[in-house]
């Protein structure tokens, strides 16, 4: 028998073909920041967003739980750098006292500065980094003990209700500076080493996770989560382990999400838990509306999906601000409404030759052979 | 005689006021075909729901090759080689034929480590040998979800043989095909016992397939055994043809 299965001309397994398109990536992602330095920080953020939407999808698109509350684990991973940020220099609980007392004011912030060497700066951000993508992860079963009794649209609600419960407990626990936040350690470079420091962090995380999630995608993982997506009770019934996939499969995305946080909130150099922690009318709505515009449950969806709404968000804050909300929620209900396949997903429909959809018209299954002998 | 692979005694089951099953025993001898029968509401779907796990059982025991699993979880059993189809078939309709097969391995060994292997050209070999088997290996890349019903019908059967399971439990697995496509049916199923060896156990409605197909066959009416026998045994229980015919 001909060993057919390896030789399926699709775009998404045939590394061959997306070649040129990892290529386009990394140049981009290597280029653009020399070429545009005003627009280093929206690039980062589009780093971000490549990030938010993969994650989302693992869980979203190829499993079937669509998450709402994706957005905790970015929060976890933020609060717990500061934590071992601050920590491996000072006492956090007075440190927040008196840097984060005063909310976000120059002087506060001013308190902060010079407080962190710059060897004590690198170092914590590096164990900061590491704890937040290892506690992050850690939560993930936590939760999902919690929410994976529950399917479908009652998950996506649960999942929301930890999203929005998270900083309101983190806002009154006064040793992480409660609502007011806290002032992060201060890059010690210049404002342009700070940027590019930043955006070495980003791009490098979102690489990260695109290498990591290819890699899983090619195992049998993939469609063990498809299956618990297409029919989870004919999953169960065949004998596979669905809650143990669907603990890794949010552990993955909640180490990447986890680490993304960290960066992110080094970055922001002032986190506090509603706006910047768990914004999850905005960054809890982008990781989902990303996949959906790009085609969720495929591999390319969430990184087009993320790099098209992301443009779309800096245009209408350029061109239509003050309509810039109502343009973005448009284009999220008309994705929503008329486009729930997203992108990749209309462009597997229109050639799904392409996507290895094809029937195999040289090979005589066995009725034929049955007739002809 | 052979052993039984598969042995029931005195499972009840009600559903509220609705008694499902009321004391019913049977065996389903290894190696063999066995059938169950019965008129609408029965019962027979019930006592395949409780074999795999699907509910708890109000009283009796299911033995499966000498091991108590009526208190065990659907997933466990269904790793000891206890595999059912569905009378509503259900394959993964997302994923193409060929995935459709490689997830429907079995896992009774599987390992954290296996989770992330990719598969190996043995297990592809095997998923493409028995989609030729079932007669769609030209459509095995097609999306499963896309295929007529009497393909689906036939690539959840592949599945489960993928499964190498001990004992296939059978849903009416000739409801809604076509009656050229059913001959076809008879003949997989009689050749997945004899060349695969597996112990067949198959709820039918259409007694031309049944008498067919079983060496023995039992009857359900009202939630209780009626009649036990073989083909012909059953053909002239009066009994039996009371009950499909609504004398009670």
């Amino acid at each position: 028998m001909t060993k057919l299965y390896k030789g399926v001309d699709s775009f998404e397994t045939n590394e061959r073909k997306q070649l040129p398109f990892y290529i386009a990536l990394l140049a981009f992602g290597i280029i653009a920041p020399i070429l545009f330095p005003n627009y280093i920080l929206q690039i980062a953020i589009l780093w971000v967003m490549v990030l938010f939407a993969q994650t989302w999808d693992i869980m979203g698109g190829q499993m079937g739980y669509n998450s709402l509350g994706n957005v905790t684990f970015f929060g976890i991973g933020m609060y717990v750098s500061a934590i071992v940020q601050v920590g491996m220099v000072y006492d956090v609980g007075q440190y927040t006292s008196a840097a984060g007392g005063a909310v976000g004011t120059a002087a506060s912030l001013a308190v902060g500065q010079g407080k962190f060497t710059a060897d004590q700066y690198y170092e914590g951000i590096i164990y900061g980094i590491l704890a937040a993508g290892v506690v992050a992860t850690l939560f993930a079963p936590l939760l999902g003990w919690l929410l994976f009794r529950l399917r479908l649209a009652y998950f996506a609600i649960g999942s929301l209700a930890v999203a929005l419960t998270a900083p309101e407990l983190i806002g009154s626990w006064q040793w992480v500076g409660g609502g007011g936040g806290i002032a992060m350690p201060v890059h010690p470079g210049s404002a342009d080493a700070r940027s590019e420091f930043f955006y070495m962090l980003c791009f490098a995380s979102a690489i990260v996770t695109f290498i990591f999630i290819k890699w899983l995608y090619s195992t049998r993982f993939k469609l063990a989560i498809n299956a618990i997506r297409d029919d989870e009770d004919k999953a169960e019934a065949l004998g596979i382990y669905t809650l143990r996939h669907k603990n890794i499969a949010w552990a993955i995305s909640a180490f990447f999400l986890g680490i993304s946080g960290a960066i992110f909130g080094n970055m922001t150099g002032f986190i506090e838990p509603l706006e910047v922690a768990f914004p999850t009318i905005t960054f809890g709505i982008f990781m989902v509306a990303m996949p959906l515009l790009g085609g969720k449950g495929t591999f390319w969806g969430p990184v087009l999906g993320a790099i098209v709404f992301h443009i779309a968000k800096e245009l209408t804050w350029t061109y239509l601000l003050g309509w810039q909300w109502v343009a973005l929620g448009m284009l999220i209900i008309i994705t929503v409404v008329f486009f729930q396949q997203g992108i990749m997903g209309w462009a597997q429909e229109k050639w799904p030759s392409k996507f290895g959809v094809v029937i195999d018209e040289t090979a005589m299954d066995a009725r034929t052979k049955e007739e002809a002998s | 005689m052979t052993t039984s692979v598969l042995e029931i005694s005195g499972v009840s089951k009600a559903f509220g006021g609705v008694i499902a099953n009321n004391d019913i025993s049977l065996n389903v001898p290894e190696g063999k075909i066995t059938g169950l029968i019965g008129p609408n509401g029965s019962g027979k779907t019930t006592l395949f729901n409780s074999i795999v796990g699907y509910h708890p059982i109000d009283d009796g025991s299911i033995k499966f090759q000498g091991n108590e699993i009526s208190t065990m979880l659907v997933q466990d059993i269904a790793r000891l080689g206890l595999i059912r189809t569905f009378q509503q078939t259900r394959i993964f309709s997302k994923m193409n034929c060929v995935d459709n097969l490689l997830i429907s391995i079995p896992h009774r060994e599987s390992t954290w480590r296996d989770m992330f292997t990719p598969y190996d050209q043995e297990t592809l070999d095997k998923a493409e040998t028995l989609l030729e088997f079932v007669g769609l290996y030209q459509k095995r890349f097609l999306i499963a979800g896309e295929l007529s019903f009497g393909q689906q019908r036939l690539l959840e059967f592949a599945t489960a043989l993928m499964n190498n399971p001990k004992v296939l439990l059978l849903d009416e697995p000739t409801a809604g095909i076509n009656p050229t496509l059913i001959n076809g049916l008879i003949d997989r199923l009689h050749r997945a016992n004899t060349d695969f060896g597996i112990t067949l156990f198959v709820i039918e409605h259409n007694m031309r397939v049944i008498m067919n197909l079983a060496e023995n066959i039992y009857c359900l009416a009202h939630g209780e055994l009626l009649a036990h026998g073989t083909p012909d045994e059953i053909q002239n229980d009066q009994r039996v043809i009371d009950a499909y015919l609504g004398a009670h």
